[in-house]
């Protein structure tokens, strides 16, 4: 098992690379001029050129890019155009307040998500199936910038009991909980009722109603513990993506985690940051899938022996 | 010899049925009908656009006298902050989506289609190169990367389109390379080899045409993506400039307004919404008459 953990994670290094490869030529070819952005519009030709020369922003393309790999080896992104401030300081401060949401909104996606999938299926074609299945496709369909703003609309300017945006108590994560937690529940409860399906009309499952087994426990036991390896590749999944920043739904609540920042950094063409980021998330996505894998041994033994 | 040559006949009667089926079985889904319809409405409306909306008088035209208005008889979804027609505005908006959309899926579904097809039959170490390469891109999510690219290309219709197709090559290329692994085996394609067929052809004619299913379903699916793609990034500004309609841009302006005008941010999302749905509800249709043992 470790070996496969340890092979997976070397596996991630080439990914990586061709990742800051990847983002490294977009922002290359991206107009605009480093120097402009960080002396400000009034800087004099010379100032600018200084800066080009000593940023070796005259340098060829991949001159730059070793020069920018070499760093990244060693761990040092840069440092913001914007701000000044060193690339992983500035997303290491901003990454607890994604998390922190990514973490609500998930946690609410499987609470909702889970339990209504599963009587969806134990009750197919009824009128819980059909109502509830039609929320969740109208929550998979709904744009989460949308949605956003129509709880922000109803919430705080209508009713005027929750903050409209912005990071604080508990009051602030409510709304971009909602927001990200409904659309993931769709799914979730999408995949949950289909993967259940296909469970409950296994022989098994017939024998153990057949042995008088409760019906809780034939649902519970045999047929969600069975059915659970794409419901957790689907929330793993929308952790993942939540974790690389839910950027539209942090834009419409103005909430300070790596999403908006990484919205903010491309439009100001800030390359050390855009490249620290996406990096990051990078990272963070191959983890979460990791993860997910090593969970399915955990929940399917069956799987455990082919991880050599 | 009348045998064989009914034997031929029943085979091909048969090939055709299985496409004839799969249309009846979608024709037989309500929900599959539904979203048909509504994505129908809405491609008309996007086609005659013109017709019901004049675009440099009514679209673009700003009418400050009559800005943020409510919806009326005369503007039935209201004006938006320049006192344009806001239902003017969304079916014209409705070209754009629905353009980028499907022009987008068709650009990662053949360069996508392609790639998984070469590195799905030739397998080895050129399998090895394009998937490893498929990976680098997914492990960046798709907005993401629609996002750095349009901001290198510049804001334009056509950027847009390469930026939100490129973004999505990854999962068309792993979807056909899955389905030829499958097929690629089978007896028919050995036998196809055996009386001369070039890999070329074989590819073509015997193995692509038997991965359709599997693609249609997330091509359907796709363009629905698209759609939401283009929005978000007019949303946050990197989309189709203004005063061109497009939803997501429109949604955007609305927030200003979200105390004093309700429906300037309302309408355009519930247009994406419906789309989104409609394309949703045909591509499950899609995929449960492609598979029916999911449809029980």
């Amino acid at each position: 098992m470790y070996k496969y953990i340890i092979k997976r994670l070397a596996l991630l290094l080439p990914v990586l690379i061709g990742v800051s490869f990847i983002v490294f030529t977009i922002m290359y070819f991206t107009p605009g001029d480093p120097a402009q952005i960080i002396l400000g519009e009034n800087a004099t030709e010379e100032a600018l050129a200084n800066l080009r020369e000593e940023m070796g922003l005259n340098d060829s393309f991949f001159v730059q890019y070793s020069r920018f790999i070499i760093n990244a080896v060693q761990g040092d992104f840069g440092r913001s155009y914007q701000s000044n401030r060193v690339v992983f300081d500035e997303i290491f401060s901003r990454f607890p307040a994604t998390l922190q949401l990514a973490g609500i909104g998930v946690l609410l996606s499987v609470l909702i998500g889970i339990p209504v999938g599963v009587i969806s299926a134990t009750k197919q074609y009824s009128f819980f199936d059909n109502t509830t299945m039609v929320f969740a496709l109208i929550g998979v369909s709904m744009p989460n910038f949308w949605q956003g703003l129509m709880l922000i609309m109803l919430f705080s300017v209508w009713l005027g009991i929750l903050p409209s945006g912005g990071y604080g108590d508990w009051t602030y994560f409510i709304l971009p909980a909602i927001t990200l937690g409904t659309s993931s529940a769709g799914s979730i409860a999408r995949m949950t009722r289909s993967s259940m399906l296909e469970v409950i009309r296994q022989d098994y499952i017939r024998t153990a109603r057949a042995k008088g087994v409760l019906e809780k426990n034939v649902v519970y036991k045999h047929a969600l513990k069975n059915a659970l390896i794409p419901i957790i590749t689907v929330v793993g999944l929308q952790f993942g993506y939540l974790l690389g920043g839910a950027v539209l739904t942090e834009t419409v609540f103005s909430w300070p985690g790596i999403g908006r920042l990484l919205v903010d950094s491309i439009k100001q063409k800030d390359t050390p940051m855009v490249q620290g980021l996406v990096v990051f998330i990078a990272v963070t996505f191959s983890i979460v899938n990791l993860c997910i894998d090593i969970l399915y041994s955990y929940v399917d033994p069956r799987i455990k022996s082919q991880y050599k | 010899m009348q045998g064989i040559t009914s034997e031929l006949h029943t085979g091909r009667a048969k090939k055709r049925s299985l496409w004839l089926d799969i249309g009846i079985r979608v024709i037989k889904n309500k929900a599959a009908m539904v979203g048909f319809v509504i994505l129908a409405v809405l491609i008309l409306l996007a086609l005659f656009a013109d017709v019901i909306a004049d675009y440099d008088t009514v679209v673009i035209q700003q009418d400050l006298a009559n800005m943020n208005q409510g919806p009326s008889l005369e503007h039935i979804l209201g004006t938006d902050e320049f006192g344009r027609d806001i239902f003017a505005r969304i079916i014209h908006g409705g070209r754009i989506s629905l353009a980028v959309g499907l022009v987008s899926v068709c650009f990662s579904l053949v360069v996508g289609g392609i790639l998984g097809a070469l590195a799905g039959y030739y397998g080895g170490r050129f399998d090895n190169i394009i998937m490893r390469c498929m990976d680098i891109f997914l492990a960046i999510p798709s907005i993401l990367l629609a996002m750095a690219i349009v901001t290198a290309l510049g804001s334009s219709l056509l950027n847009l389109m390469i930026a939100v197709g490129i973004s999505n090559i990854p999962s068309y290329a792993r979807i056909v390379r899955a389905s030829v692994l499958t097929i690629k085996d089978q007896e028919f394609i050995e036998a196809a080899r055996a009386i001369g067929g070039n890999d070329f052809r074989i590819i073509m004619r015997h193995i692509l045409p038997n991965t359709l299913a599997p693609v249609i379903v997330q091509a359907t699916l796709g363009v629905a993506g698209a759609i939401l793609s283009t929005a978000s990034l007019s949303f946050i500004g990197l989309g189709i400039q203004p005063p061109a309609p497009e939803w997501g841009a429109m949604l955007s302006n609305g927030r200003t307004y979200l105390r004093s005008a309700w429906h300037v941010a309302t309408f355009p999302g519930i247009f994406i919404m419906v789309t989104i749905l409609s394309l949703n509800l045909l591509g499950d249709g899609l995929r449960d008459a492609l598979d029916p043992k999911l449809k029980q």
